[in-house]
């Protein structure tokens, strides 16, 4: 069924070529259920410090689970989880306040006397310093989501979690916060993880993939592509066919990874609008 | 004309603003027709003319003005102790499960019945003074605030408040900076049914045995057949009432600015 073995997932030591820094994240044995059977089930996974990790899954892979455990959201009944105090995190939607202007809204919980100082200055890293006392209500979609990421940069995260969080975007505006958040990744150098089911966002931005099935990590490969990356590499396509099968997209079932060039139509996972632009 | 003044918009003269007043308009010129000509005899409606030249009369002498402010104080102290406590009991209810328990059963008990029945208890209790006109103005305000901002604080996104609780804010001020204002659209809305609430309750309460208040002249007036006095009344609650709301929209047009309806005006 499933053309990866669960266990050549697990040994990070293999995976992971950066496994000098130290590790941010630590879980072992996490196991959550909601009444039915184990959502996650004696997951393990360790975070470097500054690594941009990719969690892919399918929808009810208990993806949103692992990353609201992380940021605190939910707790974790069975297992033990380290996470730094010092971590944030940017949902599916903005989720602005709307009775709060732009720089209020970034500034949210902020201590300290130069709150609206910092608010803007992240502001302005997102590139919406003229829309710094709008209300969230008149803001485009685009303009929301880079509030939503200033309002976690502004935090100086030492683990930034972003779950989903261009989903709701058109395919134009969802390229260029890309863009955006792996350019703010490497100014600032969190340690991310993002929650996706977007194969090709996860292959643009990750410097390591993870795949969630059956509430563990099935797949765990390190992306060793060149920045910035482009849809049609060679090696592009072949680590997306492999997580894609990985996701268990029919289509690829069985078939062998194909070499370049790609089919013309090319299925995505559920959930998704338009594959992203080919080659763009 | 009307479309040339549809491109300047508040600008010159719009025909489309006034037409909706036409009707009235007539209704009011038929209504004289009809007292000038002796068809609607003067006991049982007074002429438009009449009942202007009361006004006119009764606000000359001080007369409107010294009940309308015994009115106004009655209303305003009502709505002062019902709002109050309306919103205190929906935040206890609101923000707690706790106090869910102890307030709400009681409070929706008590709102399904007709405050208004209530008259009778309220005299033998508080007498014919002026407690029992505050008592029933406090009463009939208190529910609607207290249904809307219960509904308010419980109807808040609950993701905009895990968001907010995310970025390290307090119980307190979660409270202060995502639920109240969260809940203040509704609230206000209830603030105005209770204010159309109070002013119900000050019609009744006048009625009880006033010797004072717009009440008190509507039904003194009864008793001698002064339609017109009674029609001078029945326009002063009028405007009081719209004038209560236009308050209120006011106070929506300055809190809830972060709306888009009222961004884009």
């Amino acid at each position: 069924m499933r053309p990866v073995p669960l266990s050549a997932a697990r040994h990070r030591a293999d995976t992971e070529p950066a496994a000098a820094r130290p590790d941010v994240v630590r879980i072992r044995g996490l196991t959550r259920s909601f009444g039915g059977p184990n959502i996650l089930d004696g997951l393990d996974l360790d975070i470097a410090d500054g690594a941009f990790v990719a969690l892919l899954g399918r929808s009810g892979s208990g993806k949103s689970t692992l990353l609201r455990t992380l940021a605190g959201l939910d707790p974790a009944p069975a297992g033990t989880v380290t996470v730094p105090s010092e971590r944030t995190v940017v949902f599916q939607e903005p989720r602005l306040l709307p009775w709060k202007s732009v720089w209020r809204n970034v500034a949210l919980g902020l201590s300290g006397s130069n709150a609206r100082g910092r608010a803007v200055a992240a502001l302005q890293e997102v590139g919406l310093s003229h829309r710094i006392d709008a209300w969230p209500l008149t803001l485009s979609g685009g303009e929301a989501s880079r509030t939503a990421l200033a309002r976690a940069l502004v935090r100086e995260p030492r683990l930034l979690l972003l779950d989903e969080p261009f989903a709701a975007l058109d395919a134009l505006t969802r390229m260029k916060m890309q863009g955006l958040v792996g350019s703010l990744w490497q100014a600032h150098r969190p340690a991310v993880l993002l929650v996706t089911h977007d194969v090709d966002e996860a292959l643009l931005l990750a410097d390591r993939v993870l795949v969630l099935a059956e509430g563990r990590i099935a797949t765990d490969i390190p992306i060793a592509l060149d920045r910035p990356r482009r849809h049609g590499d060679p090696g592009f396509v072949r680590l997306r066919a492999r997580l894609l099968a990985d996701l268990g997209v029919d289509e690829f079932e069985g078939e062998a990874v194909p070499a370049a060039p790609r089919p013309a139509s090319r299925p995505v996972p559920a959930g998704h609008g338009a594959p992203a632009p080919v080659g763009a | 004309m009307a479309t040339l003044s549809l491109t300047q918009p508040g600008g010159g003269f719009r025909i489309e603003r006034f037409r909706r007043f036409i009707p009235p308009l007539a209704i009011v010129l038929l209504w004289q027709a009809g007292s000038s000509a002796g068809l609607i005899p003067p006991r049982s409606i007074a002429s438009p003319a009449t009942i202007i030249v009361t006004f006119w009369t009764l606000l000359a002498s001080g007369e409107l003005l010294q009940h309308l402010l015994v009115s106004l104080g009655r209303v305003t102290a009502g709505l002062a102790i019902g709002v109050t406590t309306g919103a205190a009991l929906a935040l206890i209810a609101g923000l707690s499960r706790r106090g869910e328990d102890l307030v709400d059963a009681t409070m929706q008990m008590l709102r399904t019945l007709p405050f208004l029945a209530l008259v009778p208890l309220f005299i033998l209790w508080f007498g014919i003074g002026e407690t029992p006109k505050i008592a029933l103005v406090a009463l009939g305000s208190a529910f609607p605030i207290y249904l809307t901002l219960f509904a308010g604080i419980r109807g808040v996104d609950a993701k905009l408040v895990e968001a907010a609780s995310v970025f390290g804010l307090s119980q307190r001020e979660l409270v202060r900076q995502v639920i109240l204002p969260g809940a203040l659209p509704s609230a206000l809305v209830g603030l105005r049914y209770s204010l159309g609430s109070a002013w119900l309750s000050l019609v009744i309460g006048e009625q009880i045995n006033a010797s004072s208040g717009i009440g008190y002249l509507v039904m003194t007036a009864r008793d001698f057949l002064r339609t017109d006095i009674i029609f001078v009344g029945l326009i002063v609650y009028a405007l009081l009432g719209l004038g209560a709301d236009q308050l209120v929209r006011a106070i929506e047009r300055s809190v809830l600015r972060w709306r888009p309806s009222f961004v884009k005006a």
